[in-house]
């Protein structure tokens, strides 16, 4: 890696201090901006441990709560032995991380508002590698918000199977990742705290009512059915249950009922092209997120 | 190959060394707004450079074009061999940058700030904890390194912002109002933190302030009023261009000194601070005749320069306090104009 500086160091006088020459940018700088980013991230998030519970709250409430009061009026529609808390868990699971990954981003506008983003913006590191790192960052904490709901998964009677484990938190990582894209693509335009959380506040319930979360995602109303289809969380939501389901002990029938593929008009989205949509989602928010930050300051 | 001093050594303090800093005819707009006129300056290598005037005056907009914050509308400005418009990337990597407002993140500790700004700016791995502990007790922070910086009060703040500018060792240290908001203690302990540094770091620096005390710290001053430089030069020498020295006599009888010094040397005296005070050129070489010519007694003399205040009524034609006052009406009427609109 060349490095240069533009004037030479006295030598001699200043033999005490430490003389500290700041490389030209390259990939190998970008990559560590990329891990401090990402790192502080992290940090935050371990000092923070009262939003580590509190985020937890609400999708525990979904599961035992809603799940255990509407088991008895959705058990007619559950084959036998099937708990509709097993049912909602990939959906509620998904939900844990939505929060944690778009509120994350909320760190963006905070930074903004207290001056430590300037600290950021001026540094001689390329904007691509600061939104990345927020990215993972986002994603890493959520994710692992994610984990401590998959560790109830038991109460929710789905097997604690090391393949289904992998493939969950493989697709929580995917999920967390465009989510905070999402929220860092929302933070780079939207400056004020309060109208931040508003608005993510506003997008988070009907993303998770229309994912299917909740819900099979057959015989619905087609205005319904539209709604779901353009929800970006349904196609992480559909695989979750999907993966699960796979490692129930359940004839294939129910499982077609109740984990039915996602369909466009009639055409049966496959797993790996779903999870595609996703990943390009993500990838394409973070874009323009990068575009929007290169254009500030 | 020494060369004989020329003038410009005796205006340049480094006149060997070249310019880190080379301002050309910078001008910048905010719409109908002309915040900086067409200034040029140069700041040699290892130079304290002090930009003086009063807020709204054009000090951090032109600040802001250095640190490649802002575009000019015309002009240009180089530093440490870079262009601040077309080679943003390499000034950054040059200069070390203290904000007005505060930028650190107070839910880290002192050295997370540092490390995050360390790793950022690319500094060498094996560099960055040396270096860090130096800074760290060059403002006196190390033993506080592991506290979080919510803890800190706003001078100790100010200081890990300087340590953190420092970091990456910059050629030039921008200082963007470096004592704002802080109590005078606080601020003379920032000073001593800065000339500190001096001392052990090779770097120019560049700093704004409207606190006519703090000029004196550099090395030269230019200063702005209006988005123009009305006078660029050392302290001393700004303050020789204002003339006259400031003489103050205590003697035995003050209302005979004040008749003679009127009646012999022409000069209007009056009672100041318990004292007869007037103003005279060159005031120590008068002090001699004073003592042979006045034909009072005279107790005890004193003699004072003009300070940059006084340098700032003669240049401007008015206080710093008045263009504050009167800039900050300006600016409200501006908004309220534009508001209208």
């Amino acid at each position: 890696m060349a490095t240069q500086t533009a004037l030479p160091a006295t030598q001699g006088e200043l033999a005490d201090s430490i003389r500290v020459a700041v490389p030209e940018r390259g990939l190998r700088h970008d990559a560590r901006a990329v891990g401090v980013v990402w790192r502080r991230e992290l940090i935050r998030f371990r000092t923070d441990r009262l939003r580590a519970v509190t985020s937890l709250v609400q999708p525990i409430l979904f599961l035992f709560v809603l799940g255990t009061g509407l088991s008895s009026l959705a058990s007619r529609g559950m084959p036998h032995g099937l708990s509709f808390k097993t049912f909602i868990y990939p959906g509620v699971l998904a939900m844990s991380v939505l929060f944690t990954a778009i509120f994350s981003a909320a760190s963006i506008v905070w930074d903004r508002e207290f001056g430590f983003l300037r600290e950021i913006l001026v540094a001689p590191v390329s904007r691509g590698s600061i939104v990345i790192g927020k990215c993972l960052g986002g994603a890493t904490i959520a994710t692992f918000q994610g984990v401590i709901f998959l560790a109830l998964a038991g109460f929710a009677h789905v097997p604690y199977n090391p393949e289904l484990i992998a493939i969950l938190v493989g697709e929580l990582l995917l999920l967390s990742f465009t989510l905070t894209a999402f929220g860092v693509m929302m933070a780079a335009r939207i400056k004020q705290f309060q109208a931040f959380m508003a608005l993510t506040q506003m997008l988070v319930l009907p993303l998770f009512f229309l994912s299917g979360a909740l819900y099979p995602l057959n015989g619905l109303p087609t205005w319904l059915t539209a709604l779901t289809r353009i929800d970006p969380i349904t196609y992480i939501v559909g695989p979750m249950r999907h993966a699960v389901f796979a490692h129930l002990a359940i004839p294939g029938v129910e499982q077609h009922l109740l984990a039915p593929s996602i369909t466009w008009a009639g055409w049966a989205v496959p797993q790996w092209m779903a999870l595609g949509i996703v990943a390009v989602m993500g990838a394409s928010m973070m874009g323009v997120a990068i575009i929007e930050f290169r254009k500030t300051e | 190959m020494t060369l004989p001093a020329t003038i410009t050594d005796e205006v340049r303090p480094d006149g060997d060394r070249a310019p880190v800093i080379v301002v050309e005819g910078l001008t910048k707009r905010y719409g109908e707004i002309e915040a900086v006129r067409g200034i040029d300056f140069t700041v040699a290598r290892g130079e304290t450079f002090g930009f003086l005037g009063p807020n709204g005056a054009g000090k951090t907009t032109t600040i802001k074009i250095l640190c490649t914050l802002a575009n000019a509308t015309s002009g240009s400005a180089r530093v440490a061999g870079f262009d601040s418009a077309t080679q943003r990337d390499s000034v950054r990597r040059n200069i070390g940058l203290v904000f007005q407002d505060p930028t650190l993140d107070t839910y880290l500790t002192a050295s997370q700030n540092l490390r995050f700004h360390g790793e950022l700016y690319g500094v060498p791995a094996t560099a960055l904890g040396p270096r860090m502990r130096q800074v760290l007790e060059m403002v006196g922070l190390w033993e506080r390194k592991d506290d979080l910086v919510s803890t800190f009060s706003g001078g100790m703040q100010r200081r890990l912002e300087i340590a953190r500018g420092l970091l990456h060792a910059p050629h030039v240290l921008f200082l963007d109002e470096p004592t704002v908001g802080l109590d005078p203690q606080t601020r003379s302990s920032i000073w001593s933190y800065i000339n500190e540094l001096k001392r052990r770091e090779d770097v120019t620096i560049f700093l704004t302030t409207h606190y006519m005390d703090e000029a004196e710290n550099c090395d030269r001053i230019a200063i702005i009023d209006n988005g123009t430089i009305v006078a660029l030069d050392t302290p001393e020498a700004l303050k020789a261009s204002v003339g006259k020295d400031r003489v103050q006599i205590q003697t035995a009888d003050d209302d005979a000194a004040i008749a003679s010094l009127a009646s012999t040397f022409g000069l209007t005296a009056g009672l100041s601070e318990g004292a007869v005070t007037f103003a005279v050129a060159a005031g120590e070489q008068f002090v001699p005749r004073l003592f042979a010519e006045l034909g009072v007694p005279i107790r005890s003399v004193s003699v004072s320069r003009p300070s940059l205040d006084d340098v700032f009524m003669s240049y401007t034609g008015k206080t710093i306090r008045d263009a504050e006052a009167s800039s900050s009406q300006a600016m409200r009427q501006m908004v309220r104009m534009h508001g209208r609109r």
